[in-house]
């Protein structure tokens, strides 16, 4: 009895379950509509079909100026923040330092904090130091930022890692170098990929920082951001659709990805280390 | 088993990295904070003005009385949201579970901005919401104070916050023993006795690292007064960004991101 009453039927949650999943998406599938209504944003219901507004968006060249700005600056992000995220995670996992406590929280900071506090502390030190704001500066707080996002998904990664097979590794008169290039990083393969997605997403959405750090090349949502100011057009519908289009095809990819089974190439390295000492 | 040179190469790096770039410019924020501007030149004159300033000028209390309480309105509407949701999949979605988790995280990987100019298209006096109620004939003239209120703002947020109170409050939930709500059906609790002596004490602790973040994070946004917010919804946020614009006051500005600052991590510890 006990077992099915916690699996029984409960039709008025079932209800409020429905209608928060409506709450959550019919702001996405209104922008989506309306970015195939010939009169624009607003009224109702959108009446008539029409691509107008995505050509318009195709021919125009500061959107797409700005998609590339914001491709480069993802791009760079990850390589960063995944660089040293990976150190980061490795010196928790396995160093003692003084002020490793101190490090631990400080890196993870930017991920907790309300972004126009990183923003702004990352603009006084930019004028302190008196660089001039570029897509360079949006970069470097990027990638200095989503060093908390890679250090958290490393070093969980990190933690669940067989710990045996690096030591069989240096048994084996692999050096650490060898034994970090071919069980480490490979063992840590899901790990790097999840975080490198999130990184690239999180760079390629990221506002807060941004807006203090720009200089004259607009990211993408900050020229989402100056076209807003100017008002409504349903070209920002039709590149908000694009964009979501883009981002669920990446967790698609993404969930192929980890259901796919990763060929255990740590262990083959192993057996030949083996063969030859 | 890791040698000496091993653990300098991988922890000397992004210390020397954190320390120049995050440890740095956190100081000099602090440090700002001290300081003054005359004649619009910040000065390096140490003093405590601003923090006096902040604690006696009456627009900055109003103003950051105004986002406490819009912070916890998102809070307590993403609970009520979440908290159902994530109380229906863990118990009653049955064999869909996977999908509809699915389902809730998909809009994380929606921009921010992008939902926020949704329910800009949505609210505005020729917008959507206005559109559908004149069609169903439910009012005649457009209704104006959608947008460009703080209703707009918590609605914005908690529709931005609401998946991520559903998670942590999910895994909770998840991680009961189901053998517990067997033992306490078993020995004579109703449903709702179960809910509030077994499952709700239980989950607590996802339910609070939901609404920490939700609150901390609607806290210290400026961007949802700016899309949805208009002058009536000003969060304190906002304040800072204009000190830092046009008012030029960074050490000003810099005191109250402080005080934003010992909020956030206080309520952190807290949690």
């Amino acid at each position: 009895m006990s077992a099915n009453s916690t699996s029984r039927r409960a039709p008025l949650l079932a209800l409020y379950a429905v209608f928060v999943f409506a709450f959550i998406y019919s702001p996405i599938v209104v922008l989506v509509l309306y970015s195939f209504n010939r009169d624009g944003v607003g009224g109702f219901p959108p009446r008539h079909f029409t691509l107008n507004w995505y050509t318009q968006l195709f021919a125009d060249s500061s959107i797409w100026d700005s998609v590339l700005n914001s491709l480069m600056v993802a791009a760079g992000s990850v390589a960063l923040s995944l660089t040293l995220g990976l150190l980061a995670a490795l010196a928790l996992d396995r160093a003692d330092f003084p002020g490793k406590a101190l490090f631990r929280r400080l890196v993870l900071l930017p991920l907790i904090l309300p972004g126009i506090i990183t923003g702004l502390s990352l603009l006084m030190f930019a004028v302190f130091a008196g660089v001039q704001l570029r897509l360079l500066t949006v970069f470097w707080g990027h990638g200095t930022a989503l060093i908390s996002v890679a250090t958290t998904e490393l070093f969980a990664g990190l933690q669940k890692l067989d710990r045996a097979q690096e030591e069989a590794s240096l048994d084996l008169g692999a050096t650490p170098w060898q034994t970090f290039w071919r069980i480490t990083l490979p063992n840590l393969k899901l790990s790097l990929i999840a975080a490198a997605l999130l990184i690239f997403t999180l760079s390629m959405d990221e506002i807060a920082v941004t807006f203090f750090l720009i200089g004259r090349d607009n990211t993408l949502p900050l020229e989402i951001w100056a076209r807003l100011r100017l008002g409504i057009t349903p070209e920002i519908n039709a590149i908000s659709t694009l964009i979501f289009a883009v981002s669920v095809a990446l967790i698609v990819i993404w969930y192929r990805l980890r259901a796919r089974s990763l060929g255990d190439r740590s262990q083959e390295f192993l057996e030949q280390l083996g063969e030859t000492s | 088993m890791y040698s000496r040179a091993y653990k300098s190469v991988v922890s000397v790096p992004p210390l020397l990295w954190v320390a120049a770039f995050l440890l740095l410019p956190y100081a000099l924020m602090f440090a700002h904070s001290l300081w003054a501007v005359r004649e619009g030149i910040i000065v390096h004159h140490w003093n405590l003005n601003n923090y006096k300033t902040l604690f006696t000028n009456p627009v900055y209390l109003e103003v950051l009385s105004r986002t406490l309480r819009i912070a916890a309105s998102v809070t307590i509407c993403s609970i009520l949201l979440g908290y159902p949701l994530a109380y229906y999949l863990a118990f009653h979605a049955g064999t869909r579970k996977e999908l509809l988790y699915q389902l809730v995280i998909v809009p994380l990987w929606v921009s921010y901005l992008v939902r926020g100019y949704a329910w800009k298209t949505i609210l505005g006096s020729d917008g959507v919401l206005n559109g559908f109620l004149q069609y169903l004939h439910l009012t005649h003239e457009p209704v104006g104070f959608f947008l460009y209120s703080p209703f707009a703002v918590v609605l914005m947020l908690t529709h931005i916050y609401t998946p991520f109170v559903f998670l942590p409050i999910y895994a909770a939930l998840e991680h009961i023993p189901r053998p517990l709500l067997e033992a306490s059906q078993d020995l004579g609790a109703g449903s709702l006795q179960t809910f509030w002596r077994v499952i709700l004490p239980l989950s607590m602790p996802g339910l609070l690292a939901g609404a920490t973040f939700a609150f901390v994070l609607s806290l210290g946004d400026f961007l949802a007064p700016l899309l949805v917010g208009g002058p009536s919804g000003t969060m304190i946020a906002n304040v800072v960004q204009s000190l830092f614009g046009a008012a030029f006051d960074w050490p000003l500005g810099a005191a109250i991101s402080v005080g934003i600052l010992v909020i956030t991590i206080s309520l952190l510890f807290l949690s």
